[in-house]
This record gives C-alpha cells, structure tokens and sequence, in this order.
C-alpha cells in the first residue's frame, strides 16, 4: 500500500506531499538462435562458444548473429573456445546494492577466452583484490545448477 | 566543409532552473514550465511566437511513460508539433541536434528545446542497469559506476600522478561550481584537502571515489532556436550553431571487443577528429575560448580531454597540473562546473551548450570567462561512450 508523507514543515517545503511507490515490472527477453545455441551449449555441455567473421578474421564472444564491421551473418560459423583465458582488464566493486551480483568487494573482469578476440565480461573469485595482475590465466568454474544464463559460469578463478 | 545546412540557426533563449537533489516544491510539468518561462523571457517572446516543441529525458526514470504528453501544461506544445526525443545521456545534446535540424532545413522558424530529469523519483541505476544486455552483462555489471577508465590511467601514468590529477581536476570543477549559483553540488573544497579526499573519499568501484562522481539532480533547461532571419529580428546577440557530429559506435556495456587496447581510437577521438577535420580545426586547444564536457566523474573528464581535443600522451594530465582549464586559462573546461556540479541527465547534455552559449554571450554572471569567448565546444555522453559534439560561434564568419 502505497503511503503518502508529509515533508518537514519549513517555509520552502510546507504543504508539499510526496507520493511513495513501487513498481515492479516482469520482462521477457527472447535470446535469439544464436544466443539460444550459445546458453545450451554452456548449460548441456559446459562449453562455451563463439563465432567467427571469417572476412574479419575476429572470434566474438558473446556471440553475435551480426559482424559490426562488415555486417556478414555469422550465425553458422560457431567455434568452440577455451574455458581458460587471459585477463585484459578488472576494477574491484566496493559498493553494495541490490542489484549486484555479490557482496562488496568483488572483482569484475574482462577475459579473452583461448580462441576468442574479444573479452568476456564476469566475476573473479579466488583472489585478493590487490594481487591480481592483468594478464594473468584463469579458468571458468560452472554452476552446480543452472539458471539457463551467462551464470552457468559461476565465476572465473585463476589457473 | 560543415554539415550542409539549408539555413544558419541561432540560440536566442536559454533558461535553466535551479539543479538540485530535490524539487518537492515543484511536479515535473510545473519544473519544466520554470526553465520554459525564463527561457521565453531571456528571448523576449511569448508562447505563441513557437512553432514547435522537442522535448526529451530518460526513458522511463520517473516511471512515466510519454512524459512529452503530460508535459505540455509545462511546456506549451498544446497544439503544437512536437517531438520526443530520447537518447541516454546524450538526450540533451541530441535535442540542440534536433532542433537545429528542424529550424536549418525550413521547416519551423523558432523551435522550442526542452531537456529535464527528476532523479529524485525514480531509480537511476536501475535504469541505466537495463541498458545492459538482457543475456550477457546485466546480472554483471555496475549501472553508471566503472572503475576501469581510472585503473588504466593508473596504469599509464602512476598511482600518485593520475590520482592527484583527477583530484585536482575535481577541486577544479568545484571551484567554477562555487561560481554558478545553478549548481546543486558546490561544496567549497580547496587544494589542502587533496590529500585527505584522495585517501578518505568512499571508494565505489576501484579508484572511483565518491567525490570523483556525479550527482542524480533535478532540473529543466530550456533553449529557442531560430533561423538566421529571425535570430537577426528578435536578437541581439545570437549564438550561432556552427555544426555538430553524433557518434554512436558501442551498443552496450563491455560487449564484443570494446576493449581499448584493440581499438584503433576511441569514440570521442573518432568524432572530435571528424567534426574539426571537416571545419578546418588543426589546433583545438587553441582554436576553442572555452569547452563544456559532459564529464561524469573527474575521471572521465581527465581521460576524455585527451580524446576531444586529440592530446598525446600526458598532455591532458599538464593541463590540469599547470591551472590551464580553470576559468582565466588557456582553455576554460566547465566554468559552470560541469556534470560533478550537477546531473538532471536528460537536462544535462543541454546545459552543456546552454553554458557554452552563455560565455559567448558575455551572460554566463559569476563563472563569466574575463576575455572574449568567440568560439565554444560543447560535449554530450550517453550510453556506452556515445558522442554528440556541438559547435558554437559568436559571429556568422566561418
């Protein structure tokens, strides 16, 4: 039930009402083929794919039914990448909110799988914040139960 | 060559509302009609004198959907054209394009702008969280806060340099915020605390501090532009719109590749690059009198004046060592104090050429820049790096 307060009575805000309330709004989001292809693939056999622009010679992961340059419909050109990978880039999340994935603090990373050019966006574990190293190896550890989401990896730790 | 445009297209009303974390005072119509009113004034016209109205914010951040249609008793588009335009961060700058565009190709000859957020009501992060996509990043990722920006300059330049840059570049920023009375953040900081807000400030996410980022504000901004004709008429002093350029490269956060490593130059450079190669600007350091960015941390700002105004290495870094973007330097970086001072995002890429205007103008008040500002700069950031750049003139000679 929503609740309707009255602000503290000072001169510039007297007789001024605000009106709480909350919206909690259920969505969809259809993933497509290629994504599909991609989620099963990580939930059935635990690996990970990704597609290669054989005109731009890239391997995108997450993949994509598009190459953004060229634009070639790369939607049967799958390859199957390494569950290991080199780390391009972190930060360390010292903030805490409801949305985020874990408890502050926790590192977010950029890992370019063996296979792929791009990197892949997830949560290092296993580590001290102050002691990782760019460039460093690590390896995706799957979830015990899916959630048929890019969180079948649970985390990555390093190699 | 510029854009091709069909007409030359004047600024000749601006109005801003006070930016604040809360107007409990004022609905979102009743906001919008104060910067709609004191831009009418600032033009000396009317109501009736618009041929038409765009209006624009985030979509969704107040849980309103067609916000445009409610707020016509703000912004007097009843039966009038109007549009809605809607583009992230860069919402505001996209607005100026806009209208610019519809006064320069004939088909209004004085249109309304009017950009406005009320944080306050709705959830920001959350919004910005859902720009993330669905499948890949946004159980991932961190809505608007990302360290890795201050990471790499760390990495590029040393702990101790890039970190009492961005502070001093923060410090900066509030020194012009204590000037402008619109501000909703000015906190009245000063070089001693340097040290202190260095090691003290919460940290959010790796070295973005808290100090370092912007505010959720409320406010409206409002700008009438015209076509030459009219400019001429109904003004003394039109600020003239000389081109501007809208990138958009990245789709969403952290996807396929964006990694800087592997870039050739990164979206901002890519746009300043294009919009002064094809204007004839070799040196924009010191062709520009003064530049708003929309810069929403200290970080970001530091980082993306190398890439605006094409620096090499720590060029940008000397700038802010050697006082060269405060208001009396070689290039005045956000006299008004920029997005740190304050941040109603669909408002706030708009005031970045508001303020820019208004130093044309010589009516900017107290963060006035002392010498004459012929030719201004104004930066628009939304999304995942987006880019609108703006370019104002004082005199139609280019």
């Amino acid at each position: 039930m929503a609740r309707q307060k009255l602000r503290q009575k000072d001169d510039k805000h007297e007789h001024c009402y605000i009106r709480d309330g909350k919206l909690a709004l259920p969505y969809q989001y259809f993933a497509g083929r290629v994504g599909s292809r991609f989620l099963i693939a990580l939930r059935d056999k635990k690996q990970i794919l990704g597609v290669k622009c054989e005109k731009c010679n890239r391997v995108f992961v997450p993949p994509r039914q598009r190459c953004e340059r060229c634009m070639e419909d790369l939607s049967d050109s799958w390859v199957e990448l390494s569950d290991t990978g080199e780390l391009t880039n972190y930060t360390v999340v010292n903030y805490e909110d409801k949305h985020l994935p874990r408890k502050p603090p926790y590192i977010l990373a950029m890992i370019k799988l063996g296979g792929a050019d791009t990197p892949l966006p997830h949560i290092l574990e296993g580590i001290e914040p102050g002691k990782v190293e760019l460039g460093m190896k690590v390896k995706a550890v799957f979830a015990d139960e899916t959630t048929n989401t890019i969180l079948d990896v649970d985390h990555f730790e390093p190699v | 060559m510029s854009h091709k445009r069909n007409r030359n297209v004047g600024i000749i009303g601006i109005g801003q509302t006070q930016y604040s974390s809360h107007r409990e005072d004022v609905n979102q119509p009743e906001m919008i009609n104060e910067a709609v009113r004191f831009a009418l004034e600032d033009a000396g016209l009317t109501y009736d004198d618009i041929d038409c109205v765009v209006h624009g914010n985030m979509e969704l951040f107040e849980m309103v959907h067609q916000p445009d249609l409610w707020h016509t008793i703000g912004t007097g588009a009843y039966g009038k054209d109007a549009y809605r335009v809607t583009t992230g961060g860069t919402t505001g700058a996209t607005l100026v394009c806009a209208a610019d565009n519809l006064v320069a190709s004939g088909m209004y000859d004085i249109v309304l702008a009017v950009g406005f957020e009320k944080l306050q009501e709705g959830h920001t992060t959350g919004g910005i969280t859902n720009m993330a996509d669905p499948l890949w990043s946004r159980n991932l990722q961190t809505g608007a806060l990302t360290g890795a920006t201050a990471g790499a300059m760390i990495r590029e330049f040393g702990e101790e340099r890039a970190r009492r840059a961005a502070m001093k570049l923060r410090i900066d920023m509030d020194k012009h915020a204590m000037l402008n009375p619109n501000s909703h953040r000015s906190f009245g900081l000063d070089y001693d605390q340097l040290d202190d807000l260095m090691e003290n400030s919460p940290k959010l996410v790796g070295e973005l501090r808290l100090i370092h980022m912007c505010s959720q504000s409320d406010g409206a901004c409002a700008m009438i532009f015209a076509s030459e004709e009219k400019a001429k008429e109904l003004s003394d002093k039109p600020v003239w719109i000389r081109d501007h350029i809208t990138i958009h490269r990245e789709e969403t956060f952290n996807l396929f590749g964006k990694e800087d490593a592997e870039r050739e130059e990164t979206t901002h450079r890519f746009a300043a690059r294009k919009l002064f190669e094809r204007n004839g600007i070799d040196n924009p350091v010191d062709y520009f009198d003064v530049f708003e960015m929309y810069d929403p941390s200290s970080w970001w700002g530091l980082d993306w004046l190398r890439e605006f105004m094409l620096l090499e290495g720590d060029e940008h870094l000397k700038m802010v060592e050697n006082d060269e973007l405060k208001i009396g330097g070689r290039l005045p970086l956000n006299p008004s104090g920029g997005v740190v001072a304050a941040n109603p995002i669909g408002a706030t890429a708009m005031v970045r050429v508001a303020e820019a205007a208004l130093q044309i103008r010589g009516d900017a008040g107290g963060h006035q820049i002392p010498s004459e500002v012929k030719h201004a700069l104004a930066s628009g950031f939304g999304g995942t790096l987006w880019t609108v750049l703006t370019m104002l003139e004082k005199d139609l000679d280019w």
